[in-house]
């Protein structure tokens, strides 16, 4: 019984964990995989959410408004960031890293000294803060909520990628850029957008994480790895795959460590290796291998 | 009046290959114009040229008086000019009814309706993903994608090209139904029945240049022009 419940637990945490990953991954994946741009700065702008969300929060005291003007805060210094410096990098992967690797460093001494090296943790809203019993004991609602709202964003860019003209766009980008063009598709500003989306999503799911994981210079860097980790295993570009890889890193990231506490900084990247041997273009890629 | 479309002294170039050595044609409004002539002659290049997918060297493009020069592809679609690609161009994780109304722009002639009188077939598989398409479907598709943009200029890289001789027909009686509502066409066209039945001009292009230039009514007496550049 004891085990279930300590399992039950974990499994929970793993839900929201993957929820987190899954909001990070899914725009890193696919301005990665549509764009072209490698953008190892993204967790910056995830960052940058939960400072703001964190800022606003302190200042107003209203954890929804935080939620609310942060990713269009973070989704302005995004496109800026993309029209002035990631889009004349395409085509070229490696300088797009050393770039935007670059940008980390940038993002990290901004942080510190606009915020300072204090570690701040923002008040879940009054709402989400109790517990309810579940396992053998209390589990924070917040972080089903964390949970809830990774599984209605995944719902809602599935049926906007499937269901409306923009995703119809989109996918016929995908598919054929010079016929789109020849069609008037003005497929550049339609990425574009796509761009703004997942830059909003990385400052959503900044805000959202500052109430569970402490909101410090470096905390971009700490989830940069895992999300890439869902990128690569998922399949760049793929909504599917990251949603796939963000379960699958969100579990290994939850249970190894608790399971197998010496190997718990390994427990990712041999997951990644084992299905790199199997699959190397990931999971559920963009254009399946014939 | 000038032409709906002008190309004057064309020059592109493949690397170091000089594919279009100065091609000059012009398609009159409510005209269909043929582009004849081998493998390699320059009659794809000159279409992507005009559409800007390929940048010329030397020339100009003029739509209905507009030098095209420095314009993007998309800008030169949305300025009425729709290319029907050889590659048939369709997007294979789109339903039929997505790839039509991926293109749809603003109001015009061309309504979903209208497009699927023309061509039934679409209709019925208007729930089938681009990639299931047969290749005849696939040309139908392209046509009506095309004119989904409701375009001033309809331009069509060999339609017939590897389809049984009874779609060909029928591809044959929509573009000739749709010459009859004044749609304004440049056609690049390797049979020669299916060219000249169509075509009130024929450029014939052989190495880059134009050759040979008429009423589609002249090439066909013309043998010496037949033999030369086309083969027939």
């Amino acid at each position: 019984m004891e085990l279930v419940n300590f399992l039950g637990i974990q499994l929970l945490n793993a839900l929201w964990l993957s929820a987190l990953l899954f909001m990070l991954a899914v725009g890193l994946s696919v301005v990665f995989g549509l764009l072209d741009v490698l953008n190892l700065a993204h967790c910056t702008l995830y960052m940058i959410g939960a400072y703001i969300g964190f800022t606003i929060a302190n200042w107003l005291g209203s954890y929804w408004l935080a939620l609310a003007v942060a990713p269009v805060a973070v989704t302005v210094v995004g496109a800026v960031l993309y029209v002035a410096l990631l889009r004349r990098l395409r085509g070229n992967h490696l300088i797009q890293a050393l770039v935007t690797f670059g940008l980390l460093f940038v993002g990290y001494d901004a942080a510190r000294m606009i915020w300072g090296v204090d570690q701040f943790r923002m008040a879940e809203p009054a709402l989400l803060s109790g517990s309810f019993p579940v396992f053998g004991q209390g589990y924070p609602v917040y972080r089903l909520f964390v949970f809830a709202v990774g599984l209605v964003t995944a719902v809602a860019l599935y049926l906007g990628l499937e269901r409306t003209r923009l995703g119809a766009v989109v996918r016929a980008g995908v598919d054929d850029r010079e016929t789109a063009a020849v069609l008037g598709i003005n497929i550049d500003r339609a990425f574009f957008i796509v761009f703004c989306i997942g830059t909003a999503l990385a400052g959503f799911a900044g805000v959202l994480a500052a109430p569970i994981r402490t909101v410090e210079p470096g905390m971009d860097v700490e989830i940069l790895i895992p999300a890439l980790v869902v990128v690569v295993i998922g399949g760049p570009g793929s909504l599917k795959g990251a949603v796939l890889g963000a379960l699958i890193i969100g579990t290994a990231d939850t249970f190894g460590p608790v399971l197998l506490p010496e190997f718990s900084s390994f427990t990712m990247y041999a997951v990644m290796a084992a299905i790199l041997l199997v699959r190397p273009q990931g999971l559920l890629p963009v254009k399946p291998a014939h | 009046m000038p032409a709906l479309l002008e190309v004057e002294d064309l020059h592109a170039y493949y690397g170091e290959s000089h594919v279009l050595q100065g091609i000059s044609l012009a398609v009159p409004k409510g005209e269909v114009v043929a582009l004849m002539g081998r493998n390699g002659a320059g009659k794809t290049t000159t279409m992507r040229a005009i559409v800007g997918l390929v940048t010329p060297r030397r020339g100009a493009v003029r739509f209905a008086g507009r030098p095209l020069a420095g314009l993007r592809t998309y800008e030169i679609a949305q300025g009425g000019v729709a290319l029907v690609p050889e590659t048939r161009g369709i997007f294979p994780s789109l339903t039929v009814l997505e790839n039509l109304t991926v293109a749809a722009r603003g109001a015009g002639p061309w309504t979903l309706r209208r497009v699927f009188e023309t061509f039934p077939r679409l209709e019925q598989r208007r729930k089938n993903l681009g990639g299931q398409l047969s290749g005849g479907e696939q040309q139908m598709l392209s046509i009506a994608r095309a004119l989904m943009t409701h375009p001033e200029l309809l331009m069509l890289d060999e339609p017939g090209e590897g389809l049984a001789p009874i779609i060909v027909q029928d591809i044959h009686r929509i573009l000739a139904n749709l010459k009859d509502e004044g749609v304004t066409m440049l056609l690049v066209e390797k049979s020669f029945a299916f060219a000249t039945s169509l075509a009130d001009t024929v450029y014939v292009i052989g190495k880059g240049q134009v050759r040979w230039q008429g009423p589609a009514e002249g090439l066909k007496a013309a043998e010496d022009v037949k033999s030369t550049w086309l083969g027939v």
